[in-house]
């Protein structure tokens, strides 16, 4: 039996269940009874003001949010900013994904639709604030038709819209057709900032409820009557290919329908996913490794650090380097910082739903964190035009970065999986937590080399660095993402050089929460501190000695200095470390206690966290960011490497060898929020850069070595 | 044929027997609220309970699963259950929420044995289930949050 010849055997499924969540539309080819899957764009039957905001008849509003909900709060914020300038009350908001649009849902930061670089509640600020205020006039102007009174008089107060003079009172939802069909004002009135109600408040959050009952569709729950579960063999060495494989034992698998060749691997299709899985194990796959990467991650440090003597691309150059080494008196410390491959392993592997439609168009359910290139790659892959292809973003868990792929290469494999069969039977494809760990897109690895000099009188006179590693951006030139965070540095040093190497490998690279500040700010701040160290300064007053000109970074410190009591004793067998960086416009200072522990490793018991991210839209969420953070963060730099073993094999794969932080490891954290009056900056990356060298500094200080190389665990086990 | 009892209603299964109680829930029962994780019991996001206990659906066999009583998270409740999920949304825990449904049915099942867990239970109990997005700090004040609830 092929996918060509399948037909449907199963029962719908909604006889035995009942949580139906999102509908399709006529006339696709399957009715709303056999869909489970949350569409794009929320309910048609709501009144649209403009793009991003709907008023039902029951007064709720829903905001459509052009952003991916991974967790970092979008849905919430954004609704938040709507909520505000059209002064509905809390209750009646809801929030759900817009539809693909790279024109319409632009993330004005990027210029087309994605979520990425900490950029939703900034880019969305000012335009979701107009779209809040235009729905707010539409209805105003609606009601003063309505009841016959200038519209000058009318109120809105906590969703509801008032004329004293008559006593006339009504909810939104009585307004919402008429008020629709009026032209939204080209430039409506936007509050004072002072006049704010629920910005700035800590208002629940949208879409907790459903993700504690259970009933939040993730994409690995969006369920189609007739579903096909497919999975694909990939290799475990980067580059390679298929050579032949023999899929005799697969097919004999009870449940496998049909087996493929398609460019990334080897598809099993399936009636339910253990059949695809099983079927996926059984198959005999021979690899070309003619074109692989088969040097082992030893050796490619080993290459990475030779780069140290060449040239490379010179992203900062300040002062006379060379002249500041060698002056009169001028003492130098050097250290060479070793960075690992790190996979992202969200909670949710990377998956999508394929559903065609009697006019033969396509509707996907994905965890899309760029939609539009989705939207395109897939209509590629499927030979459609992309207005036959609809990308139905669904609440995603988690992401860190891995979804947000440039020429969507997951959407690729996916797409190529479904255009493999006839398309008339719903398909879901998967990765295995396996593929996720063995599939590449990782935080590159980096090695980093590090001279600083200090003159007679203490002063950090020089600073040298160089950094090596792959171009995320894939640019032959200088990428901006392998030196942010050094090539500005913050500390004002007369003779600054940063020099970055890319380097070319088949395994493929990618943005891991906070970008090159995952790298530039541990080799950073840890080279400060040693810095500060040799000459005898305090690791707080000797940044904010070098910080005169950054008066953010410098109240920042300030703050969490405060919070820590930092200079009072610390208990007995414990040290305390410091790292303070500006990422994605944000700046989060943060100060961690740490011991050794029974395993001798660190123990890290608490960390004070000030963050100043201009205006805070919801300081709850802000928090929960910066709590997130730094486990994250903090779970990367004691655990997790992705290595090559030797002829380059990939050695780990699941969750037992790429750790992830446990409630048991997860530190007390204390998160303040530095009131401000700036534009409001993002806070879904900027709470990771810090924690890692704040805790190598502790470790400095507590056990007299430095780390020189993540993870720190497998560096104490070595 | 195998017959089990899921969320209080008698199901049967007369699949592959070596089908994972994670994939008859969620591809055969269409309950999708326990998730997959891993595959290998290492994350705890398929944490069911069978026959009263905390059980990683993904690694238990259909077949083993003959006679018993299957609880997911659509079907908990109960003081201890109701508890949770109200000091849950209290405090507003779940970020992406993906590991959610894992962590309530292993802190539920953490109160039903322990009605006032000091932080050494809650870590025995709850260092099974991983959050990635690293919701721990909350985790573990929700916790307490409803083990006071249910005392008062």
């Amino acid at each position: 039996m092929t996918v060509h010849s399948i037909k449907s055997t199963r029962r719908s499924f909604l006889a035995g269940a009942g949580l139906v969540i999102g509908f399709t539309l006529a006339p696709r080819m399957f009715s709303a009874r056999a869909m489970q899957g949350v569409q794009a764009g929320g309910d048609t039957a709501l009144s649209p003001m403009n793009a991003f905001v709907k008023i039902g008849a029951d007064d709720t509003v829903t905001v459509l949010s052009k952003h991916i909900e991974f967790g970092q709060g979008p849905f919430t914020g954004l609704a938040t900013i709507v909520a505000e300038e059209l002064d509905a009350d809390w209750s009646q908001m809801r929030a759900v994904h817009s539809p693909a649009d790279d024109k319409v849902y632009a993330n004005l930061a990027f210029g087309l639709q994605g979520t990425g670089g900490s950029t939703s509640i900034a880019n969305s600020y000012e335009q979701l604030r107009k779209a809040g205020a235009t729905a707010r006039a539409m209805l105003v102007a609606a009601a003063a038709e309505e009841w016959k009174v200038p519209a000058s008089e009318i109120t809105v107060e906590k969703g509801r819209i008032k004329h004293a003079a008559t006593s006339k009172e009504s909810g939104f939802g009585a307004f919402a057709s008429k008020a629709a069909t009026k032209t939204p004002p080209a430039e409506p009135r936007l509050k004072d900032p002072k006049d704010f109600i629920l910005i700035g408040q800590e208002l629940p959050k949208l879409d907790t409820v459903s993700k504690t009952n259970g009933k939040a569709v993730f994409t690995l729950d969006v369920t189609a009557d007739n579903m096909l579960y497919a999975t694909v063999a990939h290799p475990d060495h980067f580059g390679a290919t298929v050579k032949s494989f023999d899929d005799l034992q697969a097919r004999k698998v009870q449940g496998v329908v049909d087996v493929r060749q398609i460019p990334q691997g080897v598809a099993v299709y399936a009636e339910n996913t253990f059949a695809a899985l099983k079927g996926r194990a059984a198959l005999e796959i021979e690899w070309d490794l003619t074109k692989a990467e088969t040097r082992s991650s030893d050796q490619l440090t080993a290459d990475y650090e030779k780069l140290f003597a060449e040239k490379g691309l010179a992203a900062t150059n300040n002062g006379d380097v060379e002249k500041a080494f060698s002056g009169n008196g001028v003492q130098s410390i050097e250290a060479v910082l070793a960075f690992p491959f790190l996979a992202h392993a969200p909670m949710e592997p990377l998956d999508a739903v394929f559903v065609k439609a009697v006019d033969g168009s396509v509707d996907i359910y994905t965890g899309a964190q760029f939609p539009g290139m989705d939207k395109s790659t897939a209509a590629k892959v499927l030979g459609l035009d992309p207005e036959k292809v609809r990308v139905n973003t669904q609440i995603t868990g988690g992401s860190f970065g891995r979804k947000a792929q440039f020429g969507s290469p997951y959407m690729q494999e996916a797409a190529a999986v479904f255009a493999a069969t006839d398309g008339n039977r719903p398909l879901k494809h998967m990765w295995t937590r396996e593929d996720d760990i063995r599939g590449g897109y990782y935080r590159p690895m980096y090695v980093h080399k590090m001279r600083g000099a200090v003159d007679a009188d203490g002063k950090i006179v020089g600073w040298d660095q160089s950094i090596v590693g792959q171009s995320i951006m894939a640019k032959a030139d200088l990428d901006e993402t392998s030196v942010e965070g050094a090539s500005n540095l913050p500390y004002d040093i007369p003779n600054l050089r940063v020099i970055s190497h890319n380097t070319t490998l088949v395994v493929p690279p990618l943005w891991w929460r906070s970008v090159g500040h995952t790298h530039t700010g541990f080799a950073v701040e840890t080279f400060v501190d040693e810095l500060l160290e040799k000459v005898g300064k305090d690791p707080v007053e000797g940044r904010l000695a070098l910080l005169s000109k950054e008066p953010r970074h410098i109240a920042t410190l300030k703050k969490v200095a405060e919070m820590a009591n930092w200079g009072s004793p610390v208990p007995e067998g414990r040290q305390r470390g410091v790292a303070v960086v500006k990422s994605f416009g944000s700046y989060v200072a943060q100060i961690v206690e740490v011991s050794v522990s029974n395993e001798g490793s660190p123990r890290v018991h608490k960390v004070w966290c000030a963050v100043d991210c201009g205006i805070a839209i919801n300081p709850n969420v802000i928090k929960a960011q910066m709590e997130g953070g730094i486990g994250y963060g903090l779970g990367a730099v004691l655990f997790d490497a992705v290595t090559l073993g030797p002829g380059g094999k990939i050695i780990q794969s699941n969750f037992h060898d790429y750790r992830s932080l446990r409630i048991n490891e997860m530190p007390a954290v204390e998160v303040a929020v530095i009131p401000s009056g700036e534009p409001p900056t993002g806070v879904g990356e900027p709470g990771v850069p810090p924690i890692g060298p704040a805790v190598a500094n502790a470790w400095r200080r507590l056990t007299n070595s430095p780390v020189r190389r993540l993870p720190i665990v497998n560096v104490l086990s070595a | 044929m195998i017959t089990f009892k899921l969320n209080g209603q008698q199901r049967t299964f007369d699949g592959d027997p070596d089908t994972p109680l994670l994939w008859v829930l969620r591809d055969f029962e269409k309950l999708t609220g326990t998730k997959y994780g891993c595959g290998i019991a290492q994350c705890g996001a398929c944490t069911v309970h069978l026959d009263g206990m905390t059980r990683r659906s993904c690694i238990t066999p259909i077949a083993t699963v003959d006679g018993s009583e299957v609880v997911t998270i659509e079907g908990i409740e109960g003081k201890e259950a109701e508890a949770v999920q109200k000091a849950w949304v209290a405090i507003d825990v779940p970020q992406c929420g993906y590991c959610q449904s894992g962590q309530i049915m292993s802190a539920v099942s953490l109160l039903q044995m322990t009605p006032k867990p000091s932080d050494d239970d809650i870590d025995g109990a709850m260092a099974g289930n991983i959050c990635r997005c690293a919701t721990y700090q909350r985790i573990r004040q929700a916790i307490h949050d409803a083990a006071d609830t249910m005392e008062g």
